[in-house]
């Protein structure tokens, strides 16, 4: 159990200070997958890094399995900071040394024997799946893979808890869908508890249980990632799930507007909107949409265009309506 | 200008010139290489973990030092840095003569030359330490390294191409100074391009040991540079 509390931290520099933390409170339970979302500048590296003391917090406190890191000495924190590991954006691995080595790399800090060291890495490299790339370098790896590399890193001292801090920013969908994937799995056979930073919506979407939305350095919104993300309260909840830059502009539709908003509705890939113009005859023209699908479910909206004729509306929201967990009303434009 | 050539090589002085490199040139070549390697050495030996301390001593280092004693440290290397070679060598004449007994010879060079190029060596350390990846510190620190881990685990293996170029300059530079030393004292190829070449206007011996040193320079140029390209990593 990883508990934060009342989290402030505010950096001085000659432009002036930053609050980058404003009193964060979470708790995170044991074999969860955390995530914690924001938009740049939110705070979110900080967090993470107070998380493991590298960055010390103003006020409040940082409590793993009822130990205050706060409370330890210098000695003691690096013996925590085995048992809660990190892997970062930018991977970084030492260039120098080939990927066995970096994998060995904690394990020595730890002050393993050079031979139960290589076993364990060796071991480390199967699981993430890059057996074959034992002796090749950094420098020689493409990103996920490097990635791949830097997981199996975090994973040689059994840690309890890994913090990612953007680990799939850099890389391509596919890439990122595989490094989740593998994250997922690891979470799944050790229950260790993983705390993903992401400004991403669809990598929260895709292995977290719970999540946090980080604004400003303050804790917009949390729970349950299919709660917050289908009926997002807060504005920042808002922006990250209808992004503001996704805005329809409906001003040069001609005809009626409808706005159709999937609540869970089973409908996930299903084409509704084909559907009605086959079984109805009904053509709609599609302004705007912005769904989303949340374990199997849909959530988001779109924004229909309709011939102005009062027959064809009412068909269209019966028809709509039908669909369990999908609201019809007609609407003049968009808010 | 062709008189000059003639002068120059005119067969008694080559045949005179060719006895004399042949006598006295491969113990001066030895003398200077052997002076120069031993004398970095010993300035590496003693710059390396200033240059360490210089990066990781700062305030917001790894290992902070108190700041009067890194002001003192850094008074210390650039003044030592700013006194020309000559008189520096002059200065350490006392060192010299407690250390090795005499303040002329081979041996006693070492002296001067280790005092001249270890602040030299500990700067070039310094940079090279500071181009060591920031987030790769961080990375050792939430792994839980400690300060000396980070510097001989992180800090200085990853270094490691840019301080051997580094240390080619080092000790080029370093054999720049033991020939210069010959003028007052010093042994090797600098001594006898000064005996013969200036005071007994040989010029044909103080040409042959000026090509003597221009090669020794390329060559430790050359095998350093193929050390320091070989042995990084990120290249290949
Ligand atoms: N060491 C520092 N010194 C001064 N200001 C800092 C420092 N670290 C972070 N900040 C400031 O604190 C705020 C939060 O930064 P942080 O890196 O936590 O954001 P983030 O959510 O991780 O952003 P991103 O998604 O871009 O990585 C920013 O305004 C940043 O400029
Ligand atoms: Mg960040």
């Amino acid at each position: 159990m990883i508990k934060i509390e009342k989290l402030s931290k505010t950096f001085h520099t000659a432009d002036g200070s930053v609050e980058a933390l404003k009193n964060v409170s979470l708790d995170i339970a044991d074999g969860d997958i955390f995530g914690i979302i924001g938009m740049s500048g939110a705070g979110k590296s900080t967090l993470v890094r107070c998380i493991n003391l590298l960055e010390r917090p103003d006020e409040g406190s940082v409590t793993i399995d009822g130990v205050d890191l706060g409370s330890l000495s210098k000695k003691q924190l690096r013996e925590v900071r085995r048992k809660v590991t990190m892997i970062f954006q930018g991977f970084h691995l030492l260039m120098q040394r080939n990927c066995l080595k970096n994998v060995c790399f904690p394990l020595e800090l730890a002050g393993y024997s050079r031979a139960d060291a290589q076993k364990r890495a060796k071991e480390l490299l199967e699981t993430v799946g890059l057996s074959d790339k034992a002796n090749a370098y950094p420098s020689q790896l493409s990103g996920g893979q490097q990635q791949r590399v830097a997981i199996a890193r975090a994973l040689a001292t059994d840690p309890k808890v890994l913090l990612c801090d953007e680990a799939t920013s850099a890389l391509d969908p596919n890439t990122t869908n595989s490094i989740l994937e593998l994250i997922q799995e690891i979470n799944q056979k050790t229950g260790i508890t993983v705390i993903v930073i992401t400004h991403q919506m669809s990598v929260v979407e895709k292995v977290c249980r719970h999540v946090a939305i980080l604004d400003g350095g303050e804790v917009a919104e949390q729970g349950d990632v299919t709660e917050v993300f289908s009926h997002p309260h807060s504005e920042a909840a808002k922006r990250l799930v209808y992004p503001e830059s996704d805005a329809p502009d409906v001003s040069d539709v001609s005809g009626r507007l409808l706005r159709v908003v999937f609540n869970g509705a089973q409908a996930a890939n299903e084409p509704i909107i084909a559907r009605m113009a086959s079984e109805r005859g009904i053509a709609a023209s599609i302004v705007y949409a912005s769904t989303k699908s949340i374990g199997g479910k849909a959530y988001g909206q779109m924004i229909l265009g309709l011939p102005d004729n009062e027959n064809v509306i009412t068909a269209a929201i019966g028809y709509l309506s039908e669909t369990k967990g999908i609201i019809v009303e007609e609407v003049t434009g968009i808010d | 200008m062709i008189d000059f050539f003639n002068e120059l090589f005119a067969p008694d002085k080559v045949d005179e010139a060719w006895m004399i490199i042949q006598n006295q040139f491969p113990t001066a070549i030895w003398e200077t290489v052997y002076v120069t390697i031993l004398s970095t050495l010993f300035a590496v030996i003693i710059g390396l973990p200033l240059g360490v301390l210089l990066v990781t001593g700062e305030k917001n280092g790894i290992l902070p030092i108190p700041s009067w004693l890194m002001q003192t440290l850094n008074v210390i290397i650039n003044l030592l840095r700013s006194v020309p070679f000559l008189i520096l060598m002059i200065m350490v004449f006392p060192l010299t003569r407690a250390i090795v007994g005499t303040v002329v010879g081979t041996e006693a060079t070492v002296v001067p030359l280790v005092i001249a190029a270890f602040p030299f060596v500990a700067r070039l350390t310094e940079s090279s330490l500071r181009e060591v990846n920031p987030n790769l510190i961080e990375m050792a620190q939430s792994m839980g390294a400690s300060p000396v881990q980070i510097i001989i685990k992180v800090m200085i293996p990853e270094s490691v191409p840019s301080l051997l170029s580094n240390a080619t300059i080092a000790i080029t530079t370093v054999l720049g100074y033991s020939a210069m030393s010959g003028i007052l004292g010093g042994g090797g190829l600098g001594k006898i391009a000064i005996n013969y070449g200036y005071y007994r206007y040989k010029d044909l011996i103080m040409i042959a040991a000026v090509i003597l040193l221009i090669v020794l320079v390329q060559l430790f140029q050359t095998v350093g540079t193929r050390l320091a390209v070989r042995s990084d990593k990120r290249l290949k």
